[in-house]
């Protein structure tokens, strides 16, 4: 471990395993280390031993769900835009030669009571009960206006500027109803919380055509899932970064990361009796005092909020939801008194992580009160029986500083949001502290040999 | 028309055993006496046809340097219909890691699984310190393929290949033959999506909304 590195890279999370990859792509050294014996960190999805060992180390799993090796969960229930900047990466990256995605087949969203499935064709749309007909001339009206925006050209911004006038503004002038507002900002936008309604529609506008475009695609719903759960994702780019010649340590404890005392700059990590010297270091906040600051240590993460996860195995698809064998559905923070949505995934066997017959749904939101479980509620009664339940509350950390300063990158941990676009979105982030420019992603031939 | 079949093959073992000057010697017939580690080859294909005019392609994935410290991902040999586990005869302690990667696929790859115990470096007879019948014997008891190979000199390396491409399409479930429509997941289920069609995410304009 004597070398000297361009970079060091701490934990085999997905945003840290992109970083890793894109860099050693661009001729960097890295060393990549992570103090667990297997990849992925967080984005890991687990066998039951693992989840068993994670949640209740005191118990076995039951032997009446499978074998061991056909279970993959998730630890952060995302999917992945079928047109978006996570597909993007992949395929310039090329390491979709790794991978094998699914459709997810089904995108619901909650309203009074019911779950309806979010119309995904113009014929789904006319018989959708999601709207009464003069609403949905309205939202014609609207979602003709959103297909035809183009920022360049004023002809087709009907006289509102939306880099400045705020979303709720929009909506007011194409008339739409409240519970319309719910279903566009919510089940299209992905909107957490209804903030956005005061910020400039461009955002907004923008998010609706990727949802438009991503829904376009393949059909059924706006994503894909890599087969075998999430934690395939981590473990392509870092292989990709091993193709170019990046090096892997797992299972190797991280017991200092070395700072001048002069200067503050990031000088190397240390393990054990090891040191290992780098220009710089990027990693998640687990391994910069998140949780467990040290006296004297300075602080390098804060805590931003916590997100309440429940892993739930049942052995029946999602009742009212034609029997799909993955979906999601969104429950909007209006229709249940909340400040923040409540999401349910779904995955079963077909994306092949869990046995035959077995169902895996995560049900997650922000947390908003001092019994986090109980706000998952209006989604765990969803679900009908629920055979068992494992339950997490996650504190979302995010760095104090650029980074610029001390060579020191950290990446924020993984939202509560549904899909892996604020991953992306962090990725282009560090990766612009870190070098100083945009991440421009040019696709790079890997020996391939017929 | 004849039969075109694909499938991954995985190579694995300690560093410097001669993995990647295996696959070398198979895909180009090459020998690079000073062959550095590997860095940059991700992936090479090779076809081999049998005698009833079956094709059988090897998608062929070299570690890249991954099982160094313990670090080689499990995604590496998830759905390889078949692996070679390679030791080189003049060093005893490469049958040993050979054989812990040995177990760790039978635990976790499929059961269907083909694996060979390939003894490289066979032209360094002199320095060997691995008996034939030592390894023989234990590919026997754990119903492996057994060869001894030499990267340099060619010996067994097209033999080894030839009798993995004969025995797969008798052992491999179907998920695992890469054929050109199969299915690959569990059971088949749903289609799987391709992200490089329709040249490249992102490539539909807004008007590809069909809401
Ligand atoms: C969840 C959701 C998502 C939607 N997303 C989009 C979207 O991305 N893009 C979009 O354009 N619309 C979108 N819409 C609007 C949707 O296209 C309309 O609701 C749908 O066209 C049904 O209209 P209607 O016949 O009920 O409406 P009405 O407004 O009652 O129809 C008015 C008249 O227009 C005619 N008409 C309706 N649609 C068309 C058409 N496409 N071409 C020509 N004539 C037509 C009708 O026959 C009728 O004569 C969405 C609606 C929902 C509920
Ligand atoms: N004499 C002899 N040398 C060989 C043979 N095969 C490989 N070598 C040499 O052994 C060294 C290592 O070979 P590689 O093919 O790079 O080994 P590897 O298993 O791919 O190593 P890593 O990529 O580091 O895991 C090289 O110097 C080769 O030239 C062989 O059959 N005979
Ligand atoms: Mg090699």
């Amino acid at each position: 471990m004597d070398e000297e590195y361009d970079a060091i890279v701490l934990g085999t999370g997905l945003t840290e395993c992109i970083l890793s990859g894109l860099l050693s792509v661009d001729g960097k050294k890295v060393l990549h280390i992570d103090r667990n014996d297997y990849y992925g960190g967080e984005s890991a999805s687990l066998n039951l031993t693992q989840l068993y060992r994670k949640f209740r180390p005191d118990a076995t799993p039951p032997t009446d769900l499978g074998r061991d090796r056909d279970y993959a969960l998730d630890q952060i229930p995302k999917f992945i835009f079928a047109s978006g900047g996570m597909t993007d990466l992949l395929v310039h990256t090329d390491v979709t030669r790794y991978l094998e995605f699914k459709q997810i087949s089904g995108s619901y969203v909650y309203r009074e009571g019911r779950v309806n499935k979010v119309p995904s064709t113009e014929m789904e749309a006319l018989r959708s009960p999601l709207m009464g007909l003069f609403e949905k001339r309205r939202a014609r009206n609207f979602f003709v206006y959103v297909q035809n925006w183009k920022e360049e050209d004023p002809a087709t911004h009907q006289g509102l500027d939306l880099t400045k006038v705020p979303m709720r503004d929009v909506y007011t002038k194409f008339g739409l109803e409240a519970g319309t507002q719910d279903f566009i900002g919510h089940a299209m936008a992905l909107y957490l919380h209804d903030e956005y309604k005061t910020k400039p529609a461009k955002e907004t506008i923008q998010r609706i055509v990727q949802y438009s475009q991503s829904m376009a695609r393949y059909g059924k719903s706006p994503y894909i899932y890599p087969m075998y759960g999430l934690g395939e994702l981590p473990q392509a780019f870092s292989r990709l970064s091993a193709v170019y010649g990046g090096t892997y340590m797992l299972d190797k404890h991280v017991d200092e990361v070395l700072t001048d005392p002069e200067t503050g700059k990031f000088i190397g990590v240390r393990s054990g009796e090891e040191t290992v010297k780098a220009k710089l270091v990027i990693g998640d906040p687990s391994y910069f005092g998140a949780g467990e600051m040290q006296e004297g240590q300075k602080m390098r993460v804060i805590e931003e909020g916590k997100v309440v996860r429940a892993i739930c195995i049942l052995k029946h698809p999602i009742p009212g939801t034609e029997d799909v064998d993955s979906l999601q559905i969104i429950i909007p923070q209006n229709q249940v008194n909340r400040q923040n949505d409540i999401y349910i995934a779904l995955l079963s066997h077909a994306q092949g992580v869990s046995a035959n017959g077995v169902y895996i749904a995560i049900v997650s939101t922000v947390v908003e009160t001092s019994v986090p479980e109980r706000e998952l509620l209006p989604g765990l009664n969803l679900l009908g029986p629920i055979l068992d339940k494992f339950v997490s509350v996650s504190p979302l950390y995010t760095p104090t500083t650029t980074g610029v300063e001390d060579n020191i990158y950290i990446t924020r941990s993984y939202d509560a949001t549904s899909h892996l676009e604020t991953v992306v979105a962090d990725v282009r982030d560090v990766w612009k502290r870190v070098t100083g420019e945009e991440l421009k992603l040019t696709k790079k031939e890997v020996e391939v040999q017929e | 028309m004849s039969k075109q079949l694909q499938f991954k093959l995985v190579l694995l073992g300690e560093s410097a055993v001669g993995k990647s000057s295996l696959v070398l010697r198979f895909v180009k017939d090459q020998f690079d006496d000073y062959r550095e580690s590997t860095i940059g080859a991700a992936f090479l294909t090779q076809t081999v046809s049998l005698e009833d005019g079956t094709s059988v392609k090897f998608e062929i994935w070299d570690t890249a340097g991954q099982e160094r410290y313990k670090s080689l991902a499990p995604m590496y040999y998830r759905s390889a219909a078949c692996a070679i586990c390679v030791y080189d005869i003049t060093q005893s302690a490469s049958l040993e890691k050979a054989k812990s990667w040995i177990r760790e696929l039978q635990r976790q790859a499929d059961p269907s699984i083909v694996i060979a115990l390939c003894g490289n470096k066979a032209d360094l007879a002199a320095r060997r310190q691995v008996s034939q019948e030592e390894a023989q014997k234990f590919a026997e008891e754990e119903g492996l393929m057994w060869c001894e190979t030499s990267a340099k000199t060619g010996e067994g390396v097209n033999d080894i290949f030839d009798r993995i491409a004969h025995k797969l399409p008798q052992v491999a479930p179907p998920q695992a033959q890469r054929g050109a429509a199969a299915a690959k997941g569990p059971g088949g289920a749903g289609k799987s999506v391709d992200l490089n069609k329709q040249g490249g995410a992102g490539a539909t304009g807004p008007e590809g909304c069909n809401c």
